[in-house]
């Protein structure tokens, strides 16, 4: 089985978040990069648990510059067989879709898995992108995968439960929580990445869409107002009176 | 032109967050000079025609298509493209749930529109198309701009208010053609929780963490909620431990959800609980421990024993309720 894994760049989810050049741009200076972790722990991981079944192939995919590299070997030592880096700065949806379908038009996998959203961005475009521009079926916020010959039978979250329906291969699918328990890489595997292929690609040409102008904070809570505990009754007045939700 | 929404039904009966949508396509109707359309696939009732008008569509796409039943998002994009065509809408809403996660982004790389994924602001206009979206999970807002000709915007639900009016629309029956297609997808099984209130559209919710020790102890959390007319919760420790089931579970890799109010009893409120709840109008934090990180992101605070606070709080919001009625 040939599978594809796309991950993104993510801030660890403990990152204080700042921006700097006049609020325009994400203030990196002492951020901890990670793979995000709808990628890693529920798509790739899910992703080695099915060529340990089945063999075949994983690879990795991530649109982004150089530096990108190091959460590339992450994935790699988590067990992934190859990497392809897309040369280009992923900062809107459709052109990084664009990009990561460009690569795999011409590569014939059976499955595309991507994280249900990044934690940065958290916009949950790009399954359902790719899915569009390679003409595949698309099945988000899965949560259970399980693949017989050549029928995929997928649980996904949806609004207010769960349902379960089932699709031939090839499809393009998006991860969420259950899908698969996360992997700490072990020495071996990270020697094993080192010497593993990375191939870098260039970017197609392709629009880029949207764009971000400035960054805000969001607001923080003017201060906590505390009530006695021992007059919790207080608290329902206030909240009809003062913040009139009930 | 126009603008166009995609809205849903859900138990029969059109979605209050699709209320929400036509208001706010309606608004940016009125700023583009142009009118709302919205599109309604399978069933709909008078009534719902009659509150889609009131939310502020001029007019409405009904759309009945047997191969759509399955709702494959593949086969809506189709129709939604062919829809958007006949109505030359330049400006396409969802909401960001379930559907408009699995049709805005196919949708968007069909037509080549620019996609703004959990929207929380009114587009603004003056020096291009620009618009606000939650980033970093809730920790920061993104002022955006879209600069193709088409754009596609899916709302963050509970973000803004509806407003009704006494509109009404005009009803199209729309008809797609779906000849030679037909959905790769079979939906083998449903299940729906049972609740009577799904958690993502609760104006209120009380949710609870590993401080109220056992599931045994959830009577006085679910007997909170039934008092105040809430949906329940949960942290992410007590979903995994299965304390309470999977889809109360609300944070970063849970459900994220922007309530009126929210009341966290027992949760100390690590980043990730924050994430998916900091979008709340109100939120009240109930913990033994006055160090608790949440206390820093709430709006009320109460440090004491849960097991001693809720039990009166279920007393105060009945009897609070029974001067009300």
């Amino acid at each position: 089985m040939k599978i594809l894994v796309c991950i993104s760049k993510s801030p660890d989810t403990t990152t204080k978040i700042a921006f700097k050049e006049n609020n325009s741009q994400f203030d990196d200076a002492m951020v901890q990069y990670i793979v995000n972790p709808y990628d890693e722990w529920y798509a790739l991981v899910r992703a080695l648990e099915l060529k340990e079944t089945f063999g075949g192939n994983v690879t990795i995919i991530n649109v982004g510059l150089a530096e990108n590299d190091a959460i590339i070997r992450k994935a790699l030592a988590i067990g992934a067989d190859d990497a392809v880096r897309i040369d280009a700065d992923p900062s809107d949806a459709l052109y990084t879709a664009e990009q990561i379908s460009a690569y795999a038009k011409v590569q014939n996998f059976d499955l595309i898995l991507t994280g249900k959203e990044t934690i940065n961005y958290n916009g949950s475009a790009i399954g359902g992108m790719v899915a569009e521009l390679l003409g595949l079926p698309y099945v988000s916020l899965a949560t259970k995968l399980v693949i017989a010959v050549n029928t995929a039978t997928i649980e996904q979250d949806i609004d207010g439960g769960t349902q379960v329906v089932e699709c031939d291969l090839p499809l393009v699918i998006s991860a969420a929580k259950g899908m698969a328990e996360q992997r700490i890489p072990n020495m071996r595997g990270i020697m094993a990445a080192r010497t593993k292929s990375l191939t870098v690609v260039s970017a197609i040409d392709s629009p880029k869409l949207t764009a971000v102008k400035s960054y805000t904070l969001a607001e923080g809570r003017i201060d906590c107002k505390y009530i006695n505990s021992s007059e919790p009754e207080k608290l329902i007045e206030l909240l009809h009176t003062e913040a009139k939700v009930i | 032109m126009a603008v166009l929404i995609y809205t849903e039904t859900a138990k029969g009966k059109i979605k209050k967050s699709s209320l929400e949508a036509v208001n706010y396509g309606n608004h940016i109707a009125a700023l583009t000079n142009t009118t709302a359309t919205a599109l309604i696939i399978g069933e709909a009732s008078n009534d719902d025609i009659v509150a889609l008008g009131n939310a502020g569509a001029k007019k409405i796409l009904h759309l009945k298509n047997d191969k759509l039943a399955s709702q494959d998002p593949q086969l809506l994009v189709i129709a939604t493209e062919q829809a958007a065509a006949a109505e030359n809408a330049e400006v396409i809403i969802f909401l960001h749930d379930f559907t408009g996660k699995a049709v805005a982004p196919r949708l968007s790389a069909s037509i080549k529109a620019g996609l703004i994924a959990g929207a929380v602001s009114y587009p603004v206009l003056e020096g291009g198309f620009s618009i606000k979206k939650n980033v970093f999970s809730g920790k920061a807002i993104a002022d955006y701009s879209i600069t193709s000709a088409k754009k596609i915007i899916s709302l963050l639900p509970n973000s803004f208010p509806v407003t009704l009016s006494e509109n009404t629309a005009e009803l199209v029956n729309f008809s797609v053609n779906l000849d030679g297609i037909e959905s790769r997808i079979k939906v083998k099984e449903v299940k729906k929780q049972t609740a009577e209130l799904s958690l993502p559209d609760a104006d209120l919710v009380v949710s609870a963490g590993r401080g109220m020790r056992g599931p045994e102890n959830w009577g006085m959390i679910e007997d909170l909620a039934k008092a105040l007319g809430a949906a329940t919760a949960c942290s992410r420790p007590v979903a995994d431990i299965g304390w309470r089931p999977h889809h109360e579970h609300v944070g970063q890799t849970g459900v994220a959800i922007r309530p009126n109010l929210y009341i966290a009893i027992g949760i100390s409120g690590a980043i990730q609980h924050l994430a998916g709840v900091n979008g709340s109008k109100t939120i009240v934090v109930i913990n033994k421990d006055p160090e608790a990180p949440f206390f820093k992101s709430a709006d009320y605070g109460i440090i004491g024993d849960a097991f001693e606070i809720v039990p009166k709080l279920v007393e105060a919001a009945k009897k609070f309720k029974s001067h009300q009625n």
